[in-house]
């Protein structure tokens, strides 16, 4: 047996970083299988003809990515109620918000060549008679600006939302209350004509993406690509946050917060810090989201995509990061498959998963396997 | 109160300078050169009239093991909440050394200051490992810049490694805290203490709810904490207390009663009025 003295404090890594995936097993298949559909996905699209049964269609590749998207949003949401403990049911509108900065800047791309033909003014503007940009529409006509708009919108108003919460002390279901009511405060804003986001019919039409045809079979792929390479790097880093001190304040947070708090630490901040953090990864996911269907309107907003996104955790395992990914993958996955079959029973069909998971698996499919695991 | 007294209150000089202000967290300015580390004098505590404190006076030597006994009722915890700052006394005087005026620091200071108490229920985390415990409790920065870049150095390693050892659970560091059994827990909740370099330790009904190995390992544990830190323990079972104690203080209605050793104590025939009184 090893001496006490340098056996203890083995479980806590030296250098995170370095140990990142260290007896992390879910989380080398899910990068491990991102790795080769990076790699696979464009070959079986690009390169095997289409009557080959290896051919991986079009239409395909867009599902796909935009799967990868919902495991973005599911996982960024498991940082926070998965770790934090805080249930946040309205992670949908950080989602919108990342997707409405991405719609701005693919409606500026169109330029000259919407139905109006305004070089500067989007159609719906035209519509309603502008005769100019509104102020908040400076600046999305440049990537890069558009770019940090995705993580900083949603950052802002997340950290906003999260200071007044979480400086007042609120906190379980009264927490998930407003964050419901945040979410569906923003829809029935976004939905005013005046508030100058397309209203109902929302951002859409949109052409072309840093000058490449949205049409093409390339640039779907290349969305794709990034998609997978964004969700890979947004596991990394959550990973690191988990894994390093302030993850496991965090934890203490979650379990018991008064207790964190007499130990000295600002818990107010721990949990302020994260859900900004969460707020930016699900505007990200937004942001890859919205080219990849082509439309961002208000219903994005709804309270009710934003519940989807506990079910997907919930499904998935909450508080492992691989499961609420795998999730997020798993149940729109399922969901295209059974829509295709039977439309109506979707929202059924997916209330029955959710009280499933709430009564017999309530550590999710990562629990189910794990158990297994534990029995052989 | 006069009006000029709110004015002279916030233009006290000690207040307006900075530097006038003792630093709490700089443990080692503590002049205890007068041997007592811990100064009640006089301390009075009223709840709507009642005194759960009266006049109470008590002295606590560097390095020195105290047990504070008493019934129910006695003032015992009121007696810690004043030395941690949760409860002002309407009267009196409280100093850590002969620099810090308890009454005046707030009660994360007056921790970070090196008063460290234990309550009776122990709150562990317990879904963090043992080391993990031992590791939130460790002194040092607490923002959340700070714990994000922060890895454990070999300084500290070791000194996780040695409270682990001192509290006897060097072979549980990598088990969740819930499965401990409840002794354990109060030990890992020490260790949480010792993590924090305390100069006192408060330690409030240690030994409730342990089975009487549980309790000579306790037992060993204070009287091991004795010297490098000065405890003071507040406890019922009289067999515990006669087995660690060197001085033994009782309480009364918010009063010392009586101060000596077990032996001294328990021949103290108000001593024994009060115990069988109750
Ligand atoms: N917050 C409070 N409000 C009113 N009375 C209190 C309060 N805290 C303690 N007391 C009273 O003060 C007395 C001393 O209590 P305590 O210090 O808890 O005694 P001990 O710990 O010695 O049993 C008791 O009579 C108790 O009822
Ligand atoms: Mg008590």
């Amino acid at each position: 047996m090893a001496s006490p003295q340098t056996s203890a404090t083995r479980v806590i890594p030296e250098r995170p970083w370095r140990r990142l995936l260290h007896g992390d097993m879910g989380g080398r298949i899910l990068l491990g299988t991102l790795a080769v559909l990076i790699v696979v996905i464009p070959i079986l699209n690009q390169g095997v003809s289409p009557s080959s049964p290896f051919h991986v269609s079009d239409y395909t590749v867009n599902l796909l990515g935009r799967y990868l998207c919902f495991a973005l949003l599911a996982l960024a949401l498991d940082l926070v109620w998965g770790y934090a403990g805080i249930l946040s049911l309205g992670h949908g509108a950080f989602f919108a918000l990342g997707g409405y900065a991405m719609g701005m800047y693919l409606m500026r791309q169109i330029g000259d060549r919407g139905v109006y033909g305004d070089p500067i003014l989007p159609d719906f503007m035209v519509f309603l008679g502008w005769e100019q940009l509104p102020w908040f529409w400076y600046g999305f006509d440049q990537f890069w600006f558009a770019a940090l708009m995705v993580l900083l919108v949603p950052g802002v108003f997340g950290f906003i939302f999260g200071w007044l919460a979480f400086r007042s002390r609120v906190t379980g279901v009264y927490l998930s209350i407003i964050s419901q009511a945040m979410t569906y405060a923003l829809m029935l804003a976004f939905f005013r004509n005046e508030m100058g986001f397309g209203g109902n019919n929302g951002l859409t039409d949109f052409k072309d993406i840093l000058g490449f045809s949205l049409a093409d079979p390339q640039t779907r792929l290349a969305l794709f690509v990034a998609s997978a390479v964004a969700l890979g790097l947004a596991y990394l880093l959550c990973r690191s946050v988990v894994r390093s001190r302030a993850g496991r304040v965090v934890r203490a947070v979650r379990d018991a917060e008064p207790r964190t708090r007499s130990l000295g630490y600002r818990t107010d901040h721990y949990k302020l810090w994260i859900w900004t953090l969460s707020a930016m990864l699900a505007g990200l996911a937004g942001a890859l989201y919205v080219p990849q269907v082509g439309i961002i309107n208000p219903s994005e907003f709804s309270p009710l995509n934003s519940i989807e996104v506990v079910v997907w955790v919930a499904v998935g395992g909450r508080g492992t990061l691989y499961g609420a990914a795998l999730g997020g993958a798993l149940v729109n996955y399922a969901q295209t498959l059974l829509t295709a079959m039977i439309a109506e029973l979707w929202l059924f069909a997916l209330g029955g998963l959710f009280v499933a998971v709430t009564l017999f698996f309530p550590r999710g499919l990562v629990g189910l396997l794990k158990r297994r695991e534990d029995r052989s | 109160m006069s009006l000029l007294d709110r004015p002279r209150e916030v233009m006290r000089r000690d207040r307006v300078f900075d530097f006038m202000m003792p630093n709490p967290l700089d443990a080692a300015r503590l002049d205890t050169r007068h041997g007592p580390i811990l100064y009640l004098e006089d301390i009075t505590v009223s709840f709507d009239g009642f005194k759960a404190l009266d006049a109470l006076t008590l002295y606590i030597d560097v390095g020195e093991l105290r047990c504070i006994i008493g019934p129910n009722g006695a003032g015992k915890s009121t007696m810690m909440d004043v030395i941690t700052g949760r409860i002002r006394p309407d009267h009196g005087q409280a100093w850590l050394g002969q620099r810090l005026d308890l009454l005046r620091m707030q009660e994360t200071d007056i921790s970070r200051a090196g008063i460290g108490r234990k309550f009776q229920k122990p709150t562990v985390f317990p879904e963090h490992r043992v080391v993990e415990n031992l590791e939130l409790a460790m002194a040092g920065p607490r923002g959340v810049w700070s714990t994000l870049r922060q890895h454990l150095d070999g300084e500290a390693r070791d000194h996780i490694d040695s409270v682990l050892t001192e509290i006897g659970l060097e072979s549980a560091g990598h088990s969740r805290a819930g499965q401990l059994s409840h002794g354990q827990k109060q030990w890992l909740e020490i260790g949480m203490l010792l993590m924090q370099n305390p100069q006192v330790l408060l330690v409030d009904e240690p030994v409730a709810g342990m089975t009487h190995q549980e309790m000579d390992r306790t037992g060993e544990l204070l009287q091991r904490l004795a010297g490098r830190h000065s405890v003071v323990v507040v406890e019922h079972d009289m067999d515990f207390v006669r087995s660690i104690a060197r001085t033994v203080t009782v309480l009364h209605q918010g009063a010392v009663l009586a101060e000596g050793s077990m032996d001294a104590i328990q021949a103290d025939p108000r001593v024994v009025e009060v115990y069988l009184g109750e």
